[in-house]
């Protein structure tokens, strides 16, 4: 399988006030074509920034560096006006809160009219109407509810058609960002449902981003796991969870909780902020295994299995560390004061 | 946890009207009503943590409204410590609200922007006239804050909410809570917005300050898994009923009714060996306004039979599942047939479908037996009581609905006919003299 999205050494930055915000620094991942990628980590670590990034998405002043290559077309050296050729049809975009995603005034059929009479011009009427109606079917929206408007659907069925909306297009890559959020459990799951079928119907690749584990490793095929701007841990959905390798992952995993949990754990303090990050490996003001070398160097991405990646001196590379680096550090107590 | 009784519930009933149309007033009609909480009962035991576990639109955030009084009881009673309190005056109600507090789901629009965190946590003790001065007031709430993990609390006191992380903010809202040492909790899905790295620590921020002062929770939520960790007992509820009630071992070991079988599956676990499930509940959660008839999940259970209340508008919903999975041709043909399904609206056992576009009654029934040989599993299938071609029209008839009971079943209560004896004798009967569709 070739990949379709391939990052490397991205770096996305936007300036504050306060000094400039590195949101995203030097991330690299691949994700293969009809492949499911989760991307995980708490609020704040830059994932929302990243997926956007990727779409060429990004406020106003915003800086970008590295590559971004789709299908070996490097998005981030396009001009506007490019990228916004390939929005839709080649790359489509899921948000969080279906219910203020959809125009109020217009008819679900007049949002596939104006979707695909933007990208495909060409389409007749008859044409529209049956991709729309078979990419809805697809989605379980019934025909009969075409030209209804969005106020008489109800949440679950609106991000149904959001999704049905990124789909008519058939895109290569479609980037979803927190879909089920604001959903109730079933209907999260009926969603999730959809997404896992995505490769088998569509075809499409998928950056799933969420804050829940749960649903990565019910939905994905990889996983990335990122904090404070950097990708610490990527690799198999399954190998992953079952055997995580970055202490940030691990503790993740501990802190998520489902049914299957017998006692609560959380992870002590906050994500830091992305302006002056903590010297070292970012996670080691909260890492129950940090060492002395944590804080001093930068980690260096090391494979501790050929389809694995994890950036943590736990893992070496053993040269690269001086006389003493892993003895364990002494934590200092993380106060309430820091907590997310 | 002791047996004192310190709310019970009865007959509870919250009905939200709904604005009829301009005419409607004119003539003098009223609207219909949403039936939020439609005859509850229950008791919360002293010391207990009770979960009201349901999805949106189940009515569990209603009920912890009304029990508070910020929402008015349409019927039934609540009494708290012995005392009726749905129809106490506002003097008699604001002395009650120390005794019982609440903590909402969004922390980041429970607090004023413009208090500082001091003078929101403090508020109640001015509103209640029960500190004086602002020293007192800065002192109480110093306390409270630090037992909430605020610490140090001068650090906090002075700032304002956008300082503030969601947990942190979300301590200081249960910090605003106890300062008048109340005795019920009412917590309205306290964690549900915040990252899943902190709700642990809220969930046992929570489950400390229970056991320091004495509190009874009722925690209203919509995720299981938390509820778990935190109930002693718990209340499913759907479209404005509980539907199972029991202790938390029972309910999450041995499942009763199939609503709550679904809830339980639906939890995504983080545990790669498992794929998202396929068996679970069509559709969501219907308006309150018109429930179905019978039980008010029958539309969307996977084990419904005769009883459970099988009516026009799930023939409605069937043709339109078959519908969005046909191609356009196919659609349009069959829509032609039927006509407009709007029809099918008017909740009822008994419709006759007339042929439209050229079709014959026939071709009605033979488009059903298409749709049935297709999912022949349908439960819909076995509320058909007869199809009968009529004139050209086609009539069927459905059997007729029974609103289920709670009932007790092993230790818990369930309200589902599959653990109903005479539903289940009397759905055999109807089996048995059912004349094939």
């Amino acid at each position: 399988m070739s990949a379709v999205l391939d990052v490397r050494h991205l770096r996305l930055w936007y300036g504050t006030a306060r000094g400039s915000v590195r949101a995203v620094d030097d991330v690299s991942l691949e994700i293969d074509a009809g492949s499911t990628l989760g991307l995980v980590g708490e609020s704040g670590c830059g994932k929302t920034t990243l997926g956007r990034g990727i779409l060429g998405l990004l406020p106003e002043g915003a800086r970008a560096d590295g590559e971004v290559l789709y299908k070996g077309r490097n998005l981030v050296a396009m001009s506007p006006r490019e990228l916004r050729r390939l929005r839709g049809p080649e790359l489509g975009l899921i948000f969080q809160e279906p219910m203020t995603r959809l125009n109020p005034l217009l008819r679900i059929e007049d949002h596939f009219r104006e979707t695909l009479g933007q990208h495909e011009p060409k389409l007749t009427d008859a044409d529209v109407r049956r991709r729309s109606l078979d990419t809805l079917g697809r989605m379980g929206i019934p025909p009969t509810r075409y030209r209804q408007y969005p106020h008489e659907f109800s949440g679950g069925m609106r991000q149904r058609i959001m999704i049905a909306l990124a789909l008519v297009l058939h895109p290569s890559l479609l980037v979803a960002d927190e879909p089920t959020t604001s959903l109730d459990v079933i209907v999260e799951a009926q969603i999730l449902r959809i997404l896992a079928d995505l490769r088998e119907n569509f075809d499409t690749a998928l950056l799933l981003i969420t804050h829940n584990l749960g649903i990565v490793a019910e939905s994905c095929d990889r996983v990335a796991v990122m904090y404070a701007g950097q990708i610490v841990e990527e690799g198999p959905a399954r190998d992953v969870f079952a055997e995580p390798k970055h202490p940030y992952t691990r503790e993740l995993l501990r802190s998520t909780i489902s049914l299957d949990t017998e006692e609560l754990h959380s992870i002590p303090g906050a994500p830091p902020n992305l302006i002056s990050p903590p010297s070292g490996c970012r996670f080691h003001p909260r890492c129950p295994d940090v060492m002395r070398v944590c804080p001093a160097r930068d980690p260096i991405e090391t494979r501790p299995d050929p389809d694995r990646r994890v950036l943590c001196w736990l893992h070496g590379p053993e040269d690269d560390i001086p006389p003493g680096g892993t003895v364990p550090l002494e934590r200092e107590e993380i106060a309430v004061a820091e907590e997310a | 946890m002791s047996d004192e009784v310190l709310v019970s519930v009865r007959g509870l009933k919250t009905y939200y009207s709904i604005r009829g149309s301009f005419l409607d007033r004119l003539v003098g009609r009223t609207g219909a009503a949403v039936r939020a909480v439609d005859d509850i009962s229950l008791e919360l035991r002293k010391g207990e943590v009770l979960g009201l576990v349901g999805e949106s639109g189940s009515g569990k955030t209603t009920l912890g409204r009304t029990l508070l009084g910020l929402v008015p009881a349409t019927e039934g009673s609540v009494e708290f410590e012995g005392r009726e309190i749905t129809r106490l005056s506002e003097h008699d109600r604001r002395e009650l609200r120390r005794r019982m507090q609440i903590v909402f789901q969004d922390p980041h629009a429970s607090l004023n922007p413009a208090m500082t965190i001091a003078q929101a946590v403090g508020h109640p003790l001015e509103i209640h006239g029960i500190a004086s001065g602002r020293e007192e007031v800065r002192a109480r709430v110093a306390d409270v804050l630090e037992r909430v993990g605020l610490v140090p609390a001068e650090q906090f006191m002075d700032k304002y909410p956008s300082d503030l992380s969601g947990g942190q903010k979300q301590r200081a809202v249960i910090a605003r809570a106890i300062i008048l040492n109340p005795v019920l909790l009412v917590a309205d899905e306290p964690v549900s917005m915040l990252d899943m790295s902190v709700r642990a620590k809220i969930l046992e921020l929570m489950l400390a300050l229970k056991a320091d002062f004495d509190l009874t929770y009722l925690y209203i939520t919509h995720d299981l898994a938390t509820a778990k960790f935190f109930c002693d007992r718990i209340a499913i509820m759907y479209l404005g009923r509980i539907v199972e009630i029991g202790p938390s071992e029972s309910i999450y070991e041995d499942p009763k009714h199939p609503y709550t079988q679904a809830l339980l599956r639906a939890i995504p676990e983080p545990d790669p060996r498992r794929t998202v499930p396929r068996d679970l509940p069509r559709g969501e959660v219907p308006d309150a306004s018109r429930p179905p008839l019978g039980c008010s999940f029958h539309p969307r259970c996977p084990r419904a039979f005769e009883v459970c209340g099988w009516e026009s508008r799930d023939l409605k919903e069937l043709l339109e599942r078959r519908w969005a999975g046909l191609d356009e041709e196919g659609f349009e043909a069959e829509r032609a047939a039927v006509g407009p399904v709007e029809a099918l609206d008017v909740p009822s056992t008994h419709v006759r479908l007339s042929a439209h576009g050229g079709a014959r009654g026939s071709d009605l029934r033979s488009l059903l037996d298409k749709a049935r040989a297709a999912d022949p599993e349908e439960p819909f299938w076995t509320g058909v009581r007869r199809i009968a071609d009529a004139n050209g029209e086609l009539e069927i008839d459905w059997h007729d609905p029974i609103a289920p009971r709670l009932l007790p079943s092993g230790t818990v209560e369930v309200e589902c006919h599959l653990y109903d004896e005479e539903s289940l004798a009397e759905a055999m009967e109807r089996r048995r003299s059912g004349i094939p569709g």
